[in-house]
């Protein structure tokens, strides 16, 4: 056989797409919620739910000192509660990745960044490859993209396959994680039907939201992405991650998003390998319930730091 | 999915701490009376017998046995506030105490969950979300209804019919009271009520509440005891009315007893409801309906799903996403919040179910079970299927009244349909597709008197519920619950 650049990826077959009844899955999520997570259990679920936080910090306002600083927050989340584990990552626009890189040399923690056009997506397959070239070649070891909903919408699948395809060769060895934004989705079916085009073109993470348009991330949403990355599995053996953004500010909820996700693919994926929370005051949440697992008490918010 | 190559691992890493429900606040008495003419009173031969947990075997209280003579200080006390306070009472007073045993077995929800959990074995997550819940409604929904009664029935003049003799099962013993007592009383009948033998807590819980809110005495009582009980009860000739919910055998016993009396009678029987599967189905949400329709209350279900009906094309899809969920199932203590699966009524349905799965196995079906660890001590079942059944088979035909699910294929919704409908029950049944015009389609070929699409156990205090065939004969809840407790005559301005 004659040697060429074969793309793995492969468009799926939509039409084994099995449909999604949204009353069925709200029921499910209920189910999740009831789960009672103390002790023991609790500790593990807000060190782990720390763990696989991206922190971000997505504003047309971001400066170089504010990366900073937040890079600060990501190495020392609270130096009073000794043996907390670090974020997983960082998340910013390409043009702070320099920032964050120069902050956080000398740590264990990722640089995520945002691209192709983000968040809507409206722009050329050039410029959004570019833009991704950009980010790597910054220094960036994950790429957020967004997927074009305009072409979802109007049912061009194979354009919006081809495109996350494209991203993904550009990525090289950074990791790819592909934002539906669910909000603009419409359905749970098209939830499912995007999910599969992603895992398909080669996402090694697919994401829920940029966290500029409401609904963000839901647990509907996550469960039935998550039911796609389990599907995927079963049939391939490969392990795709999950990444909620947005709306998650709770530690409860949080644990919720953990329940759910251990009930859904099981142990192995509650790893900041193959799990992130995009979040940005969630940390603070977490370190306050931590704080009282450890002395009882809860404390004021002004006891932790807000970056 | 025909190729699996890997399997989720929910058994290393993350496991939920242990969230048992507090039991300090419940006051379980030593030894339990009869619940006659408003007041507790000891059975006239002495005789008590032990009602234990099922999921630890530790003994909870006696409970008293009525005998023949108690019934008939029961029936007296029924009779007597009949025709003196209950029936001469303005409807909307009646209406009153009808609310207030709603909103004070609300306010006690959490004593009655534990209770019913406690001498049940269900998870608590079950009796406080679903049985105390739906038995406060209950009571809130026929409180409604009690002086609207001739807007229930146009046309028509309606008079209660006096004493209601009732006899409820084990698998959801509030819930089952509620049902029976709340359109009774709302009627402006008086009760005489037995509870089943392993579960008499909760409805002797119920007797205190009785009081705390003065329901006047002999309203409602409450006959502890076996089946020599019941079968007193039934047989008073000073009974109007028996309503019965439980097995279809004795279902059958009491119509034979009643035969050619004046009684009215309602019964709520068995089933062996089908689940129907079609290929266009949502499959993850049809595999969460399964699982609700079988492993609820660990299959102590009478309208439970006990047959799978799946269309071939998507048999092993549904079965392999089945098999993974039922690990995900937590089988253990049912007071852990966290519990999914409780403890087997008794022993003797322990051993039922058990020959059953024997059955199972002998007829040649593919059993498959969750990998649950049972507890040493209790009744305990893991969620069971069996794959490769057919319509010849026993496990298909009979109920087992466990968590026990019998799995076939079809190829063509009008074969569905026949192999639903063809068993001696016809109490409720399931639909999933995707498709609105196939739901009512088949929906509407059905026998079955409660049937759920693209879902499954839902009900609700103003839905009829009841069965055909072996299932039972009249209807429990909604407006149809009222007729069974009213005489009904057509007014001259008809």
């Amino acid at each position: 056989m004659a040697t060429m650049a074969i793309s793995k990826s492969k468009l799926p077959d939509l039409s084994k797409i099995k449909p999604v009844d949204e009353i069925g899955v709200n029921e499910r999520v209920e189910r999740f919620c009831t789960r009672s997570i103390k002790n023991e259990a609790k500790n593990t679920a807000l060190k782990l739910t720390l763990s696989m936080i991206d922190l971000t910090t997505l504003e047309g306002q971001d400066t170089p000192g504010k990366v900073k600083q937040l890079c600060q927050k990501a190495i020392h989340l609270h130096s009073s509660l000794p043996g907390l584990p670090s974020v997983a990552a960082v998340c910013v626009y390409p043009t702070m990745i320099g920032t964050a890189r120069e902050a956080l040399k000398n740590h264990d923690i990722r640089i995520a960044s945002v691209a192709t056009a983000f968040p809507s997506g409206m722009s050329t397959r050039s410029v959004k490859l570019m833009e991704t070239k950009y980010a790597v070649s910054e220094g960036a070891d994950e790429i957020d993209m967004v997927i074009s909903r305009g072409a979802m919408l109007a049912g061009e699948y194979s354009a919006v396959f081809d495109e996350i395809a494209a991203i993904k060769e550009a990525c090289g060895t950074a990791h790819l994680k592909v934002i539906l934004e669910t909000g603009e989705l419409g359905t749970l079916d098209r939830v499912r039907k995007a999910s599969e085009l992603a895992i398909h073109a080669g996402a090694d993470f697919i994401k829920t939201s940029t966290g500029k348009i409401q609904p963000a991330a839901t647990m509907q949403t996550t469960l039935v992405m998550l039911q796609a990355i389990r599907d995927h599995y079963h049939a391939t053996g490969n392990k795709v991650g999950m990444k909620p953004a947005g709306g998650i500010s709770t530690s409860k909820l949080a644990i919720h998003y953990l329940v759910m996700l251990r009930e859904t693919l099981g142990n192995d994926w509650l790893t900041p390998a193959l799990f992130r929370f995009g979040a940005s005051s969630l940390a603070n949440d977490v370190l306050m319930q931590l704080q009282r697992q450890t002395d009882g008490l809860y404390q004021s918010p002004d006891y932790f730091s807000k970056d | 999915m025909t190729e699996t190559h890997s399997s989720l691992n929910f058994d290393t890493g993350w496991q939920y701490a242990p969230a048992p429900e507090s039991t300090e606040h419940i006051q379980i008495d030593k030894q339990y009376k009869l619940f006659i003419n408003g007041e507790f009173s000891a059975p006239q031969q002495g005789k008590y017998f032990t009602t234990s947990n099922p999921a630890t075997e530790e003994k909870l209280s006696r409970i008293a046995q009525a005998g023949k003579s108690d019934v008939n200080r029961a029936v007296r006390a029924a009779r007597n506030a009949y025709e003196q306070t209950w029936s001469k009472m303005p409807s909307k007073e009646r209406a009153k105490y009808i609310f207030r045993i709603a909103r004070a077995i609300q306010e006690r929800a959490r004593e009655f969950s534990v209770i019913e959990t406690l001498d049940g074995g269900k998870p608590i997550r079950e009796s406080r979300d679903i049985d105390i819940p739906l038995a406060a409604a209950h009571f809130f929904y026929y409180a409604g209804w009690a002086d609207k009664l001739k807007y229930a029935f146009p046309g028509a003049q309606v008079k209660p019919l006096g004493v209601a003799g009732q006899i409820i099962p084990w698998n959801f013993p509030l819930l089952m009271a509620a049902w029976k007592i709340a359109p009774a009383l709302a009627c402006g009948n008086t009760v005489v009520i037995k509870p089943a033998e392993t579960t008499s807590l909760s409805a002797l819980k119920l007797a205190e509440l009785f009081q705390d809110i003065d329901l006047p005495p002999g309203v409602v009582n409450i006959v502890t005891g076996d089946s020599s009980t019941g079968a007193a009860l039934v047989e008073h000739p000073d009974v109007d009315k028996i309503a019965f919910t439980g097995s279809t055998s004795v279902g059958k016993q009491i119509m034979h007893s009643i035969a050619g009396s004046h009684k009215k009678y309602s019964l709520e029987l068995g089933g062996k409801a089908a689940n129907i599967v079609f290929a266009d189905a949502p499959i993850d949400q049809a595999v969460e309906g399964i699982v609700n329709a079988i492993f609820f209350n660990q299959g102590h279900v009478c309208c439970a799903g006990s047959r799978l009906l799946v269309q071939e094309s998507v048999a092993e899809e549904l079965c392999f996403k089945l098999r993974e969920r039922m690990q995900t199932l937590i089988l253990g203590d049912p007071l852990d919040k966290n519990t999914d699966i409780g403890a087997i009524n008794s022993k003797v349905q322990l051993d039922k179910i058990q020959s059953y799965i024997n059955i199972g196995i002998d007829e040649g079906g593919q059993i498959y079970q969750s990998s649950a660890k049972l507890p040493n001590k209790g009744y305990w079942c893991p969620p069971t299927i069996f794959t490769g059944m057919a319509q010849s088979n026993r496990l298909v035909q009979e109920e087992i009244f466990g968590p026990v699910l019998a799995i076939q294929s079809f190829r063509t919704a009008s074969e569905a349909i026949d192999k639903a409908n063809n068993t001696a029950y016809g109490l409720s049944g399931g639909v999933w597709t995707d498709k609105g015009s196939k739901i009512f389609k088949v929906t509407s070929a059905l026998r079955a008197g409660v049937i759920w699409a693209n879902t499954f156990n839902k009900f609700d205090p103003a839905s009829p519920f009841g069965g055909y065939k072996e299932s039972g004969m009249g209807r429990e809840g909604g407006i149809q619950g009222l007729s069974t407790y009213l005489s009904m005559e057509l007014s001259n301005d008809a």
